[in-house]
């Protein structure tokens, strides 16, 4: 078998794209991943074929009872959207404040010393590992249910991402232009200033907004656990069965996240 | 003035960058140091406003031995010594006038260089400084919108406004072509005459070296191998700096467009 095939091989000169080996590799880990994805709706119960063939049925029941939107609930859900929308604030300000120090310290074009740096970069790593709605069960279960749980819990979850984005940029900078300053006696501050903040300030601001809308989505999920915002209401007409609220909800939840996205692509695209 | 004591340099991963240099440069004197890649030159230059950091001898600017300086002792050299790169080392995002007169920065304190609030003194002699070389029309443009060139005289014009008493230059024109190299080099060469500011340029070329230095430093691997006046400089001084004969690429080539002046 295997001697045909090498005299198969030599006699034409086709040889496939991929080598052999590889596309062996490619197919175990198909079939095992196959098998893992069958396994798991056999141990869950899941039932995929009734899934499909009442799929139409399913959607229907969900519509009738999503629809139409009860209108007038809107106004009820203005108020608990703009306490998301203050969490978010608060939430990016402070994890853009802290940030600061935090990526300076993180990168290794300002900071030589091994120790200080390696220990900032363990600190931020552990915190990004950390779901957010983890943290938020743990500041609720601290702090009581209410917004001021929301904010600590996204602020430290934002802090750990703009941290890793910023500390980054600072790390690919050009350090000749911080150099020049060093030379004509400038202390830290100053080379920080005038070398390192004019050329990450576009890619900083970017980052800051993609915080926020980050945070504008994940205050929502937070308020399931009690950490304010819109997402206690949801939570509650979810467990009322008062879908046609839901529905309200989320309609002026698409919009916000619409209006609150577009604004920000604009004042992206006039920083960078 | 700047005395060498057999001082010696050892980076840290163990390569000899010099080797018990011996060198005395006086107070207005244009030194042009010479020598092939490798042979020690920015090593040297960056020595004296303390870039790089000796291991052994004894250096002193002014009087002063530098090696131990730390902190704000450090910083006040460095006020002391402007320094003109290759690569001209602008801040590329900020405007002409934000990178001159970061050249006071030594001089002004963090808050007030936080906000920005230079005095007026500072800011006129800023200004003064970017006409001397020529290129105050661009007052507000982006560093990295300018030419090579430019750029250069920008880099000189912060330098001045630091108010040096020495300056530095590690291969200001090796970058830069040959008509603009020769107007960079008179720039500097004004600056030393007018303001009798001591001068130390790194070069590799023979014929700009000749040409614009009062005093000639020759190094090869570290150490100091020739140290006397243009005058007793011949193409035979050059062929034993650098160890074989001298070829095409070790000149610049004429001043054939003047520039502006
Ligand atoms: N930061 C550093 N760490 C270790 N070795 C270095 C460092 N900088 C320079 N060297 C070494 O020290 C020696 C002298 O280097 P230096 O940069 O002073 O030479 P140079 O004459 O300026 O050369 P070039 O013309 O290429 O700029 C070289 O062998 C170089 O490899
Ligand atoms: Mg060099």
């Amino acid at each position: 078998m295997t001697e045909k095939n090498k005299n198969q091989k030599s006699k034409s000169n086709v040889h496939s794209l991929y080598p052999r080996k590889l596309k062996l590799q490619i197919t175990w880990i198909f079939i095992i991943v196959l098998l893992f994805y069958f396994y798991s709706l056999y141990e869950t119960g899941a039932d995929f074929v009734t899934l499909i063939v009442d799929f139409d049925k399913i959607i229907n029941a969900l519509f009738n009872k999503m629809l139409p939107p009860n209108w007038e609930y809107i106004s009820v859900a203005i108020d608990p959207l703009i306490e998301t929308i203050q969490i978010a604030v608060v939430a990016t300000t402070f994890s853009v404040l802290i940030c600061i120090p935090a990526s300076l310290m993180a990168a290794n074009t300002i900071v030589k010393n091994k120790f200080i740096y390696q220990t900032t970069r363990t600190i931020l790593n552990i915190l990004r590992t950390i779901p957010d709605i983890l943290l938020a069960t743990i500041f609720v279960s601290l702090f009581g249910i209410g917004i001021i749980s929301g904010i600590l819990a996204l602020t430290i979850f934002s802090l750990g991402l703009l941290a890793k984005l910023l500390s980054e940029t600072i790390e690919t900078i050009d350090p000749r232009q911080l150099e020049a300053i060093r030379a004509s006696g400038g202390n830290i501050i100053q080379v920080i200033w005038y070398g390192v903040v004019p050329q990450v300030l576009p890619q900083f601001i970017s980052y800051g907004l993609y915080v926020f809308e980050l945070n504008v989505r994940a205050s929502l999920v937070l308020g399931f656990v009690g950490a304010g915002g819109i997402g206690t209401i949801i939570d509650t007409e979810l467990n009322f069965l008062r879908y046609q609220n839901v529905m309200a909800i989320l309609i002026v939840l698409l919009v916000a996240v619409i209006i609150i996205e577009t604004i920000s692509n604009m004042l992206r695209r006039r920083v960078v | 003035m700047i005395t060498f004591k057999d001082l010696s340099l050892v980076y840290p991963n163990g390569t000899p960058g010099l080797k018990d240099v011996n060198v005395t440069v006086n107070e207005g004197e244009f030194v042009v140091i010479v020598g092939l890649s490798g042979a020690g030159k920015s090593t040297f230059i960056r020595s004296i406003n303390r870039m790089v950091n000796p291991t052994e001898g004894e250096l002193y600017v002014e009087d002063e031995n530098i090696l131990d300086l730390k902190g704000k002792d450090l910083r006040k050299l460095r006020t002391k010594v402007g320094m003109i790169f290759q690569n001209y080392n602008l801040v590329n995002r900020s405007s002409v006038f934000k990178n001159t007169i970061s050249g006071r920065l030594g001089h002004t304190g963090t808050l007030k260089s936080i906000f920005n609030l230079f005095s007026k003194e500072d800011k006129a002699r800023a200004y003064n400084n970017l006409k001397r070389v020529n290129i105050e029309e661009y007052i507000y443009q982006r560093a990295d919108q300018l030419s090579g060139g430019q750029q250069q005289r920008v880099s000189i014009a912060r330098v001045l406004t630091q108010d040096p008493k020495l300056i530095l230059a590690d291969e200001p024109v090796a970058s830069l072509d040959p008509p603009t190299s020769h107007q960079v080099m008179q720039y500097l060469k004004k600056i030393n005459t007018e303001d009798n500011i001591t001068t130390i340029v790194n070069l590799h070329f023979i014929d700009m070296a000749m040409e614009y230095a009062d005093r000639i430093i020759g190094m090869r691997d570290g150490e100091v191998v020739f140290d006397g006046p243009v005058s007793e400089v011949s193409e035979k001084t050059f062929e034993q700096i650098y160890n074989r004969p001298i070829r095409e690429d070790d000149l610049r080539g004429s001043d054939t467009d003047d520039g502006e002046e």
